[in-house]
């Protein structure tokens, strides 16, 4: 039907399209680490020993738990699973809510404490007007 | 196989449609504005800065939508040797890649105000950057090369090299831990956007959608254009 070049050619095209594949799928795989944008306290957990460098814990911020005192902000982050407390001096964005996702950047002390530089809002998928979360609340 | 690419008779259908797309698309695009920015709801959360979204998510659907016609349409006319497929996916191109700008700009915006940050090197955003680079190059290639063999080869082996980047730009958010919220319209599970803010996304999709036509259109014109006065290159 068609020609052998033709064929010759598909089959070329596909080879390539498998082994790039394949190659960016073991390279993202061994560079998973990097890959993620923040670790949950959970990965904090299970952390051999203490980074020096910075890094970022993100996971929701425990209701109840935002406290603020002269100059600092303390709250816990969590995944559900495990916690991490993080304290923080500045401005928080709008979105810095209880309940709700976060993101903070900065240096751990030991697992359970966070000594955050900058902290980010996560936002998450869910799209409505204000009356429909209420209804939702009330239900 | 493909005898049914005639320049001019797809001449005479691509000339004249460009005056009614843009008609539908002055008519959708202004549904969508009044849609986006006046009727619907402002977010629970966000409030206003939600009015992002409706040209944010419109522009980097139809940027990735582009860039994946654009890699079937190279390895076709790559395996079957058939210069038009390569013409509809240059005249593609520049639509798709001011799509990605904006999709990148627009979520900037968006991302100061809510998660406080401009920028942040997480995997949705920075895969979309890489589209941005591979729509760079691909644009690059069709000026730097005036050989037409040479110009479809590699122009073909940029799409597929940059098409392995897509599915990482759409399942990034659910592989690793990104900044960049998950998608919130879902075919297998529920939608987690409620339907008054679905409404103006779907109208802003189309209108996008319809301007990359109308541009693709004056494109494609403009390379038939240049077949017919050269005289000598027949599709």
């Amino acid at each position: 039907m068609y020609g052998r070049k033709v064929k010759l050619r598909f089959l070329f095209i596909f080879i390539i399209l498998t082994t790039l594949i394949l190659t960016v799928f073991l390279i993202l795989k061994s560079l998973e680490e990097n890959v993620i944008y923040f670790q949950s306290p959970t990965d904090i957990k299970k952390l051999s020993d203490i980074y020096k460098k910075k890094i970022r814990v993100g996971g929701m911020v425990k209701k109840n738990s935002v406290s603020i005192s002269a100059n600092e902000l303390k709250f816990i982050i969590s995944d559900f699973k495990n916690e991490i407390i993080v304290t923080y001096s500045g401005a928080v964005p709008n979105l810095f809510e209880e309940e709700k996702g976060v993101v903070a950047e900065g240096y751990l002390k030991d697992k359970n404490f966070f000594l955050a530089t900058k902290i980010l809002a996560k936002h998450d998928e869910n799209y409505m007007p204000p009356e429909v979360k209420e209804a939702l609340e009330e239900k | 196989m493909f005898k049914i690419f005639e320049p001019n008779k797809i001449f005479k259908i691509t000339s004249k449609a460009p005056k009614y797309v843009i008609f539908l698309f002055v008519v959708i695009l202004t549904v969508g504005l009044s849609e986006a920015l006046i009727f619907s709801p402002e977010d629970y959360k966000q409030s206003h800065a939600v009015r992002i979204m409706y040209v944010h998510v419109p522009a980097a659907w139809i940027s990735l939508s582009i860039f994946s016609l654009i890699t079937v349409l190279s390895i076709i006319g790559y395996i079957f040797k058939h210069q038009n497929f390569f013409l509809i996916s240059k005249s593609l191109a520049p639509s798709g890649f001011v799509f990605n700008i904006i999709a990148l700009v627009t979520g900037a915006i968006w991302g100061k105000p809510t998660w406080g940050t401009w920028w942040a090197w997480d995997a949705r955003i920075t895969s979309m950057l890489i589209l941005a680079l591979f729509y760079a190059l691909y644009l690059i290639t069709w000026r730097l090369y005036e050989d037409k063999e040479k110009v479809m080869k590699i122009t073909t082996f940029i799409t597929i090299l940059g098409i392995i980047n897509v599915p990482i730009i759409k399942f990034s958010v659910d592989w690793w831990n990104t900044l960049h919220q998950p998608a919130s319209i879902n075919i297998l599970s529920k939608n987690v956007i409620h339907s008054s803010m679905l409404m103006p996304l779907i109208i802003m999709t189309a209108a996008f959608a319809l301007f990359s036509l109308l541009i693709f259109l004056m494109k494609y014109n403009t390379e038939l254009i240049k077949i017919k006065n050269k005289g000598l290159d027949r599709l």
